[in-house]
């Protein structure tokens, strides 16, 4: 079976993903899995600390459940602070799980494109969390994938499970070191939610504008399962490309994934979700909002309803703040059966000059009134984010130069 | 204070106030009756500076400074400040923060919220599902933190429930008689307003020295406002056009 996989995963290695620009993976190098391992994040250089900080990721063990650091393709740093959960590298969780192989490259397909057949292929590590079963995990696990010497490709490949009656919560914040002047992170992520689990899933990215991103991501959740994304990338970036797909097979399912993007001149932003809903009862909602301040946004997004008595929501809304920027929003609605409910919202334009002099009748300038509409806008997508994660935000928000050129 | 000089103003490609003037005098409030679609909210809007209202010809000046070309904020710098009659949604801007950067962090929210039952309200985005009544509250929370010497207010009763109207009416008879925050103008004589109203209830609460009626799109009339009032609850606005067009014609046969 394996070598079938294997097989495919070689066949596909040419093969050109169905959206964004295609990389070629030659001009990069591997990145190291050599690095040397760290007691404590605390132990990270200042400036290094900083950059994980502007993901969301505080280098500190501190009210987390688990910490985790991956280095170019070097896991760093793994330990485990709470109950409940389990949190180890890819690569040992399937020493000690035998079962996890029937799990692997279950959710994403190796041969889907060339950035899964190559990561298939070099055999790519990354994180093993797992909430046990009935387990209500208190705090947050910690996750960080750093890019950190130039030139270099990453691959991650992660497996999250959710057992039965399981809750928690995780953060991944993604990060480039400020000398990497080219890179490129392709990420697996291959979500399992068993029968009535509970994970809230928040990733956060901060690259810089040298660094190419393909994650792929699969969720597949049983019944009465409740999965929540929260996708923010404020910083510039070269290009990204993104689709998590949530496969909802058991009845009364919830998903929610809320994205807030801001395009900077020169990024390239391809990003969508997707919810099929196969049993009955589920429920999904995707809410994404973008701005754009001189770079491309596509948002897309996909409702698939399989299943009567299905409720599916999709809303994209984009902001244009630049002549040069681009915003590009594909809502689909796909439904197999009569009896669902999918409704979709998209709208794309500028800012309402009513509601800028609005508050500028208040005695704020011009710019001043357009961040705070813009802070609204963005604060919209992110209100399901995690408390403890606020005020990273709020100050990457603040941070964001919103004007537009 | 305010002085409005032949103004002409258009709005979505249409000529709405033609050749308006009028004054308000510093330390007094002024009212402005008129019509459905005679102009009042144009008027106002124009004051304030909004881009949708453009001035075709004419001037307004404030204090000696011609503000005709001025925008919005530096308007509000200057003293001057608006209730509007239908204020835009800002979602995800919430009513708090908006009160706070409005006082210039000077403010408690929080306080004045509570003493104009809004506390629920500050958590919200600034005007999304508020009804009628609520707006005007928000409306005033804000000139509150605002703390203007020219107040516009447009409409400030209407949709709002009789208990309500005393509240909304003592608190613009506090911010009119509040200490002025602006250098330079004359602490003695308060602050000025220009209150558009169809009820004449808010004159229960503030002493108006002056009424204007308008008629399409420019004055047609000027005097006690509590004659006017009285006039037009009594005859409608009909008879002020027809006043109006007596006193022309009149004022012709004259010259
Ligand atoms: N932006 C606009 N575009 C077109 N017509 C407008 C616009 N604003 C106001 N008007 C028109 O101008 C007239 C005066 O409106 P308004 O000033 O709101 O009247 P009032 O406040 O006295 O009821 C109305 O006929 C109204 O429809
Ligand atoms: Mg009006």
């Amino acid at each position: 079976m394996t070598s079938d996989q294997e097989r495919r995963a070689k066949e596909a290695l040419r093969k050109e993903a169905s959206f964004g620009e295609d990389i070629d993976l030659e001009e990069y190098e591997e990145g190291s899995r050599e690095l040397s391992t760290l007691e404590s994040l605390e132990d990270l250089p200042q400036d290094t600390q900083r950059t994980m900080l502007d993901a969301g990721i505080e280098p500190s063990d501190k009210g987390k459940a688990g910490n985790f650091l991956l280095m170019d393709n070097t896991v760093v740093h793994s330990a485990i602070m709470g109950s409940g959960v389990e949190l180890m590298p890819l690569s040992r969780a399937l020493k000690v799980h035998d079962w996890l192989k029937d799990y692997i490259w279950k959710a994403v397909q190796p041969d889907t494109d060339k950035y899964t057949a190559e990561s298939y292929l070099q055999k790519a590590d990354g994180y093993f969390i797992r909430a046990l079963p009935g387990a209500k995990v208190s705090m947050p696990v910690q996750t960080c994938l750093l890019l950190k010497n130039r030139n270099s490709k990453q691959y991650v490949h992660n497996v999250l499970v959710a057992e039965e009656g399981s809750e928690f919560e995780v953060v991944t914040g993604c990060a480039t070191s400020r000398e990497v002047e080219k890179g490129l992170h392709l990420g697996i992520s291959e979500f399992y939610l068993k029968k009535g689990s509970k994970l809230s899933f928040t990733m956060i990215h901060n690259w810089s504008e040298f660094i190419g991103v393909r994650p792929r991501s699969a969720i597949v959740m049983e019944e009465g399962a409740t999965y929540i994304n929260n996708y923010v990338a404020l910083k510039p970036v070269k290009n990204i490309q993104t689709y998590p797909t949530a496969h909802m097979n058991g009845r009364n399912g919830v998903c929610r994934f809320n994205s807030v993007a801001v395009a900077h001149p020169g990024s390239t932003m391809d990003m969508g979700s997707r919810a099929v809903l196969n049993a009955e009862g589920c429920k999904a909602e995707l809410i994404s909002r973008t701005i754009t301040t001189g770079g491309t946004v596509i948002a897309r997004g996909h409702l698939v309803g399989n299943s009567k008595n299905i409720k599916a929501h999709l809303e994209c809304k984009g902001l244009i703040l630049s002549d040069q920027g681009v915003q590009i929003a594909i809502p689909e609605l796909e439904a197999h059966v009569p009896d669902v409910e999918m409704t979709h919202e998209a709208a794309v334009g500028k800012i309402a000059q009513d509601q800028v002099e609005y508050i500028m009748s208040r005695g704020m300038t011009e710019e001043e009134a357009v961040g705070m509409i813009v802070r609204g806008f963005l604060d919209v997508g992110i209100r399901g984010i995690p408390e403890h994660l606020r005020a990273e935000i709020d100050k990457a928000l603040k941070e964001t130069d919103v004007r537009g050129m | 204070m305010l002085e409005i000089e032949n103004l002409t103003v258009e709005a979505g490609g249409r000529e709405i106030l033609h050749d308006l003037s009028l004054n308000v005098m510093s330390g007094y409030t002024t009212v402005l009756f008129g019509p459905n679609g005679s102009g009042k909210s144009t008027l106002l809007m124009t004051i304030m500076g909004f881009s949708g209202f453009k001035v075709k010809s004419g001037r307004i000046i404030l204090n000696g400074e011609d503000i005709t070309d001025l925008p919005v904020n530096e308007r509000a710098k200057r003293g001057i400040g608006m209730m509007m009659q239908r204020p835009p949604n800002l979602i995800g801007v919430r009513l708090k923060d908006l009160v706070q950067v409005t006082g210039k962090g000077k403010v408690d929210p929080v306080a004045l919220a509570e003493d104009l039952n809004m506390s629920a309200f500050l958590d919200r985005d600034v005007n999304v599902g508020f009804s009628g009544g609520e707006i005007k509250r928000s409306e005033i929370l804000q000139l509150e933190a605002q703390g203007p010497c020219l107040l516009l207010l447009d409409e400030p009763e209407s949709g709002v429930d009789l208990v309500s109207i005393e509240k909304l009416g003592v608190k613009v008879h506090e911010l009119l008689q509040g200490p002025s925050h602006c250098a330079g103008w004359r602490q003695r004589s308060g602050k000025a307003a220009l209150i558009i109203t169809h009820t004449g209830q808010i004159l229960d609460y503030v002493e108006a020295d002056r009424g204007y009626v308008m008629c399409n799109g420019t004055v047609a009339c000027s005097g006690n406002p509590r004659e006017l009032l009285g006039e037009i609850r009594k005859m409608g606005y009909n008879e002020c056009i027809r006043c109006k067009m007596n006193r022309s014609n009149l004022i012709r046969e004259i010259a």
